[in-house]
């Protein structure tokens, strides 16, 4: 892999990587079982560059602000690296959120250029707000012949002859701006310094190497922080090779695996437990006998793996379930959210590791990761080299609230330093989450601090941000919790919002407004909608400006109403 | 583009199949996640056993921000 130390911006580290690999595969995309594209690093340049040399002519240089709305494929790879090359900041977006959420986004990054993909930009063009954008040149992929596109450009007619200039960034230059969250009320842009990106990447790697012949499979959004640095600047300043899928049907993910002989993959728990349950659903198709056999091999892999993983034991033990991941899968990566033990062990029993890391965006794509010395199912591992983690005003069982310091620790959050200065303090990063360091120096996580919930997918849903579905309700006034905010749980399973209502007085709750509640739910995308709601006997306690004061009517509820009293919709 | 009834009828009939619900428990207005209690990854694998069998192709994206039946029935027949 290329040495990051001698670099100072993940331009010019990609732009060596380019150079020194132009043999080797650096993006294959397939459609279903078609392959759409296949590069090697110098065709991956011979396509950005006209590109980079087309944002140069259009006025596009360092600092200036790039966004980029794709699902996973080779564009946005491209598009990011012709953005990086101009020394510009990227600023990749959700293409999971609504146009409204991607036009306010759009403003408060205020991003300049915006490289999208035909649909979303269609959807843009339609929504109200669409008149007040202030972008000054949009690229659009895909776009059907004829397309009406609203003044953007084609991307794939938007390139020049000719050399772009180079232009280099400091370590300390902005490289991105992340949204961790928070489109309805306060958007939270992380800004992210190059020396961020290149210290992340430096310490990932170092625990879970990338080599020319790696073949990572990209499946979660390229925007999240997971897979831009290990399904991006990972592989490419190794020399090794991305592979997007257009579509994540399971069965065609599940094709991919086999058809390229997958290396790594970073999954979301969701997918996880969904490989699980299909795995465990032909286990039980198996005629007794070959059952029996295949539990036996999966103990004897389980005793002979006990200390550290031995990939090439366990592919003979247990070649057919290797098969099914095409044979070469050496450890699937996932974090984000909270992982069931048991599903991480079962995948550990097969010989297919599952590095489960705790990070965020705000600090690093992984703060920890398990480094499989041995294999522990029960933490998020140990901190990675250069990172320090403390617990902060632990409890009598060590528990307390995780804060960060190291090189991945963004900058600030954009344009709000009142935010930023309660996030990082003396120069630690309070995460919100709870934690504990065990006898081994691994972190064990225990929950959230933050009324906030992280879902199965991944998403991070603060429940102050959707309150406005349900702007007019019936009811003299309501808010919305996330129960394991109201109920410390200790445990970061079960996670859910709940809608607090308090009535009118004489006021009772009808079927009527319980229809009213789950319609106005509905309008949420599925893994934002509240679970259950409560109805609570008192005013809510304000602030002078009539702002709900959270922590106070979380601690009252505490009080006077358990969790049980929750009734799910 | 209105969907026609028949789309619907077989999105519903192949649904209740499919995820093995009775049909008359399938309205078109139903929030589809919720009736037939699936994930997103449920929904796309949904999403193929409809492009099999209307012999069509839907991208992922034809489901984004779709829960009810009657508006997928509607980017189906789009695309009929």
């Amino acid at each position: 892999m290329l040495n990051l130390d001698q670099y100072t911006c993940l331009g010019a580290a990609l732009r060596d990587a380019l150079d020194r690999w132009p043999n080797e595969t650096c993006l294959i995309e397939a459609d279903r079982d078609r392959e759409k594209t296949r590069l090697t690093y110098s065709d991956f340049k011979e396509v950005a560059l006209p590109l980079a040399r087309a944002l140069e002519d259009a006025g596009f240089s360092s600092g200036d602000r790039a966004a980029i709305i794709m699902t996973n494929q080779s564009k946005w790879l491209i598009s990011a690296y012709a953005v990086f090359y101009r020394g510009g900041v990227l600023v990749p977006l959700d293409y999971k959120l609504t146009a409204g959420e991607h036009l306010q986004l759009l403003a408060h990054s205020k991003a300049q250029f915006l490289i999208v993909e035909y649909y979303l930009w269609r959807a843009i063009t339609r929504s109200p707000e669409f008149k007040n954008h202030k972008l000054t040149k949009v690229l659009v992929t895909e776009a059907p012949l004829g397309a009406d596109l609203a003044g953007a450009y084609r991307w794939e007619d938007f390139r020049r002859k000719g050399d772009p200039a180079f232009n280099p960034r400091e370590r300390e230059d902005v490289a991105c701006i992340v949204y961790s969250s928070g489109t309805g009320g306060r958007p939270k842009g992380c800004v992210l310094t190059q020396e961020n990106y290149l210290e992340q990447c430096k310490s990932l790697t170092a625990l879970y190497p990338f080599w020319p012949g790696v073949q990572y499979l990209s499946i979660l959004p390229t925007n999240h922080a997971i897979d831009f640095m290990v399904g991006f600047i990972g592989p490419f300043v190794c020399g090794a090779c991305v592979v997007h899928l257009r579509t994540l049907r399971p069965e065609f993910v599940r094709d991919a695996f086999v058809r390229y002989k997958i290396t790594y993959v970073a999954l979301v728990p969701m997918i996880l437990k969904n490989l699980e349950r299909g795995l465990r659903g032909k286990f039980d198709e198996l005629s007794a006998g070959k059952r029996f056999l295949l539990y036996r091999m999966i103990a004897l892999n389980k005793s002979l793996t006990r200390k550290q993983p031995k990939v090439g034991v366990s592919r003979k033990l247990l070649s057919q379930v290797h098969r099914e991941f095409g044979g070469e899968l050496r450890a699937m990566f996932t974090g984000g959210a909270f992982v069931e033990p048991s599903t991480l062990q079962f995948f550990y029993d097969l010989g297919i590791p599952v590095a489960n890391g705790y990070g965020l965006t705000e600090a690093g794509t992984s703060l920890t990761l398990n480094d499989l010395k041995p294999f522990r199912a029960d933490t998020v591992g140990k901190p990675l080299p250069g990172v320090e983690l403390r617990i902060l005003n632990p409890d009598s069982e060590g528990i307390g609230e995780v804060a960060v310091h190291g090189k991945t620790v963004m900058s600030h959050y954009l344009d709000d330093p009142e935010l930023t200065a309660q996030t990082i303090v003396d120069g630690w990063l309070v995460t919100g989450d709870l934690g504990r360091f065990d006898g081994n120096g691994h972190l064990q996580l225990f929950g959230r601090k933050k009324n906030m919930i992280v879902t199965e997918g991944g998403k991070n849903i603060y429940p102050e941000d959707i309150e406005n579905v349900f702007d007019g309700l019936p009811v003299k006034e309501y808010c919305i919790f996330a129960a394991n905010y109201l109920w410390p749980a200790k445990s970061l399973g079960r996670e859910m919002l709940v809608l607090l209502l308090r009535l009118e007085q004489n006021q009772e709750f009808t079927d009527a407004l319980k229809e009213e509640i789950v319609s106005r739910n509905r309008r949420l995308p599925d893994f934002k909608r509240v679970g259950g709601y409560l109805v609570y006997g008192k005013d809510f306690p304000r602030t002078a400006s009539m702002k709900i004061k959270r922590n106070e009517l979380a601690e009252d509820i505490r009080k006077v109403l358990g969790r049980a009293a929750v009734v799910e919709l | 583009m209105t969907a026609s009834k028949q789309t619907l009828e077989e999105i519903l009939n192949l649904a209740a199949v499919h995820f093995k619900v009775p049909r008359e428990k399938l309205t078109s207005d139903d929030d589809f996640f919720k009736t037939l209690g699936i994930d997103s990854l449920q929904a796309l694998d949904l999403l193929t056993r409809l492009e099999n069998h209307f012999h069509i192709e839907l991208p992922d994206y034809e489901l984004q921000g779709v829960s009810d039946f009657r508006t997928l029935a509607e980017r189906i027949q789009a695309r009929l």
